[in-house]
């Protein structure tokens, strides 16, 4: 396996995403000798894990068991250590199209952080293009290195310990787009626009607040960026439920039980104590949204570096 | 690998010109009139420029690269503070409809007749710097008109149609089509299944992301597969060597292991005939147009219009091959036509091939079509542990596919989502949303394909029910009224 091309069975050494359920999953590093406890109980990797296909069902020791799945950068994301704030997969895919990444793109990207859109934008720019990454945290660089190096991506990345305003990106006149999530975009927009390619390319700044925003955007129309643009996209999910909802007594029942229009159909699923209560219940299937939803992550601010 | 168009525009090369916000798909060739927002100019100057060129319309309808010019602000800057002194009394433009019309027939440029503008507003003096600004913005969209040049891609195409003809492809939003390509996990050396009824988007959407490398089998209903919006990003040749295209009619056949080439219907022959008849008139027709110096209300080929399905952009061999056929006498017409029908019975049979191995890397599907026969049957094609994405302008068909496919088993992680997306103006003490947004850009059902275990059942099912289900049971109970 590797985070940019798959493969079918599990291999000493791989990462592998052990799924318990729904938003219940974990990476686990694929080691001869080596056990992973569960709350379905242990998986014993050379004999659970090692050898078999990818998407198997595999028992734990107390009978009950998981799948195991492929590593994906989108499985990374819900799954990675957090060492800083991290984007999530709704951004990184408006950030990947609006970039105009595809196999062959240089990217710089700045910061690392936590590696997460840093994996995604490896996947898509593999296996002819590359990745120019700049982390000033001395620590969190080499872990993403480390990460790298075990994601089997390493020939795709640099890391680079350094602070982008300052020092930019280490690379001048070769990149396709930049990325930057950093607290002072604005700083870095000059250092961005050297980077990229002298025929243009494509920028996107991340930012949480309004004001960051505005000076990013000051900066990027005084480097000459065009097409300068702000959006923000959030992500709705819908849980799919079977929803009752009572009839209503009006007191028809005792002279037409037909006429509520609506008995023919639906109450034969119903549970019996509706059915002692009240006439009847239509039921449907609704897509009903999570009580609680993220209403806000970044303003994601793109733009356009042409020639002159 | 990645080749794709250069950085400078060339003939034959597939552009998008860009005026402001609207975008519009043209191939580049020397004396093809175009026609975009109302203006009709020829590109032969524009090749030879960089992609990114912003162009000037002069007369006889050449284009002229922009110059930068220095924006010479009138005079000192006079502004008022608020609007309690500006009556509406729809006398403030000294200049008249007339006045206009002159102006721009001497072919004054429309930088002076802004500022010409400016000079005869009575009222102009008085309003807020900032509505100084937008009567400008405003009067310069209008009359200064520049297009740009751009290179093809997802984001142009995607931007483009969902503007300019989003029934084309089911009203899928461009963020919508960017989650699907993130959530499919596409990218360089998969072997995917799409199945679109998206004039070719989604397909070329994926071919961009593959970069040449690895494999894509379309499933297409009907006579053929539509790849009009496909054509528009000018993928270099080698891009078509492995992409192949399969018969959704057979897929039933081809599950049940009755599948034959023998048995194929000589329809896809047939569509080609009609696609290459219509073709050849259109293009009489604008030939016609053309010599005659009207403003065709057909459109050149590549632009969104009824016709353009059926349009020359296809790059499919066949389509060359069959071109260069059709000169030829009868008798040799009909040997080719055999060597073609042995040709498309084995491309057929390769893409038949592929998908027996019934081991897909995705699938992506985005048509007008019922998603739940689709889903349940092209998922046999698919390996275990490989993503799959459903697009559906509704979000009811996604809540029925939902539940089957949990009834089926051999796929976890599914998802029902859709994005919102919302575009700010951010201008110096002015930022705010902007005042209106995409109502809708469709829905995904997203999730994961895992080995499906023979008679699995009641059992299996249970299970997973109860590997899921107990997150949504909290909600129930937490949506209880106390």
């Amino acid at each position: 396996m590797s985070f940019v091309e798959y493969g079918d069975t599990i291999k000493d050494g791989d990462t592998a995403i052990v799924f318990l359920g729904h938003e219940s999953m974990f990476p686990v590093k694929v080691q001869h000798g080596s056990v992973t406890q569960t709350k379905y109980g242990v998986i014993r990797h050379s004999t659970d894990l090692i050898g078999k296909k990818y998407g198997s069902k595999v028992t734990c020791s107390k009978g009950g068991w998981v799948f195991i799945l492929h590593p994906t950068p989108e499985l990374w994301t819900m799954n990675l250590p957090h060492r800083t704030q991290i984007l999530y997969s709704t951004d990184i895919s408006i950030i990947t199209m609006m970039l105009e990444l595809k196999p062959g793109s240089i990217v710089c990207e700045s910061g690392t952080g936590s590696g997460s859109l840093s994996h995604a934008l490896i996947r898509t720019v593999a296996p002819t293009g590359h990745l120019y990454t700049v982390e000033f945290h001395q620590q969190r660089a080499e872990k993403a290195r480390e990460e790298f190096r075990e994601h089997g991506v390493e020939h795709l990345v640099t890391v680079t310990n350094q602070d982008v305003c300052k020092n930019g990106f280490g690379v001048s006149n070769i990149a396709d787009a930049v990325f930057l999530d950093i607290p002072s975009p604005w700083e870095a927009i000059g250092h961005a626009k050297s980077a990229l390619k002298a025929e243009g390319g494509r920028i996107c700044s991340f930012s949480p607040c309004i004001e960051q925003v505005q000076r990013t955007c000051l900066a990027m129309e005084e480097s000459g960026f065009t097409e300068i643009n702000t959006l923000e996209i959030l992500l709705r999910v819908y849980n799919v439920r079977t929803v009752s909802l009572q009839i209503p007594d009006l007191g028809k029942a005792a002279e037409d039980n037909s006429s509520t229009g609506f008995d023919s159909s639906s109450p034969s699923h119903q549970g019996s104590s509706c059915a002692d209560l009240q006439q009847g219940t239509v039921q449907f299937k609704s897509g009903v949204p999570l009580r609680e939803v993220v209403g806000h992550t970044g303003y994601l601010t793109f733009a356009t570096k042409s020639l002159v | 690998m990645e080749g794709g168009p250069s950085a400078r525009i060339r003939e034959g090369d597939c552009a998008v010109l860009k005026r402001d916000e609207v975008f519009k798909a043209v191939s580049v060739l020397r004396r093809r009139k175009i026609i975009f927002e109302k203006q009709w100019f020829y590109l032969d100057n524009a090749i030879g420029h960089i992609y990114g060129t912003t162009f000037e319309v002069t007369s006889g309808g050449n284009l002229q690269p922009k110059q930068e010019v220095e924006e010479t602000t009138t005079e000192t800057k006079e502004a008022g503070t608020d609007n309690r002194n500006i009556v509406d009394d729809g006398k403030s433009q000294k200049l008249t409809h007339d006045d206009i019309k002159a102006l721009k027939d001497k072919g004054i440029k429309g930088q002076e007749i802004v500022q010409q503008l400016i000079e005869n507003s009575t009222t102009f003096r008085d309003k807020t710097e900032f509505a100084q600004d937008k009567y400008i913005k405003k009067k310069k969209k209008k009359y200064e008109a520049v297009i740009t040049i751009v290179k093809p891609s997802t984001r142009i195409l995607s931007t483009m149609y969902y503007a300019r003809e989003p029934g084309k492809i089911n009203h899928l939003r461009y963020d919508t089509l960017a989650q699907m390509l993130t959530l499919g996990n596409i990218h360089a050396g998969n072997k995917m299944i799409v199945m679109e009824t998206c004039a070719g988007l989604v397909l070329g959407a994926v071919m961009e992301r593959m970069g040449g490398y690895g494999s894509i089998i379309q499933m297409y209903p009907g006579g053929g597969p539509v790849r009009a919006a496909t054509s528009c990003f000018g993928f270099p040749k080698p891009f078509f060597d492995n992409l192949h295209e399969f018969p959704l009619s057979k897929v039933q056949s081809l599950l049940s292991g009755t599948f034959s080439t023998e048995t194929l219907p000589a329809d896809p022959e047939e569509n080609a005939l009609g696609e290459e008849e219509s073709n050849g008139l259109s293009e009489e027709k604008q030939t016609a147009l053309q010599e005659t110096g009207e403003e065709p209300a057909a459109e050149a080929p590549m632009e969104i219009n009824p016709t353009e399905e059926q349009d020359t952009m296809d790059i499919s061999a066949e389509d060359v091959e069959f071109k260069e056929t059709k000169e030829k006498e009868n008798k040799e017409n009909v040997r080719e036509k055999h060597i073609k029908q042995w040709e498309r019975r084995k491309k057929l049979k390769e893409a038949a091939a592929l998908l027996r191995e019934k081991n897909a890397d995705g699938l992506i599907v985005a048509s007008k079509f019922h998603p739940t026969p689709l889903l349940l049957s092209l998922l046999e094609f698919v390996a275990p542990s490989r993503p799959f994405v459903v697009y559906c302008q509704y979000k009811e068909p996604l809540l029925e596919c939902y539940t089957k496919l949990r009834e089926r088993g051999g796929v976890i992680n599914l998802k029902l989502s859709e994005t919102w997306l919302r575009n700010y103006q951010v201008l110096p003490d002015r930022s705010h949303p902007k005042l209106t947004m995409s109502g809708g850009g469709g829905y995904l059902l997203s999730g994961i394909t895992v080995v499906l275990e023979k008679g699995k059942s009641d059992s299996s099912n249970s299970e997973a029910l109860k590997m899921e289900e107990p997150s949504s049971k909290r909600c129930k109970l937490q949506d209880l009224p106390c």
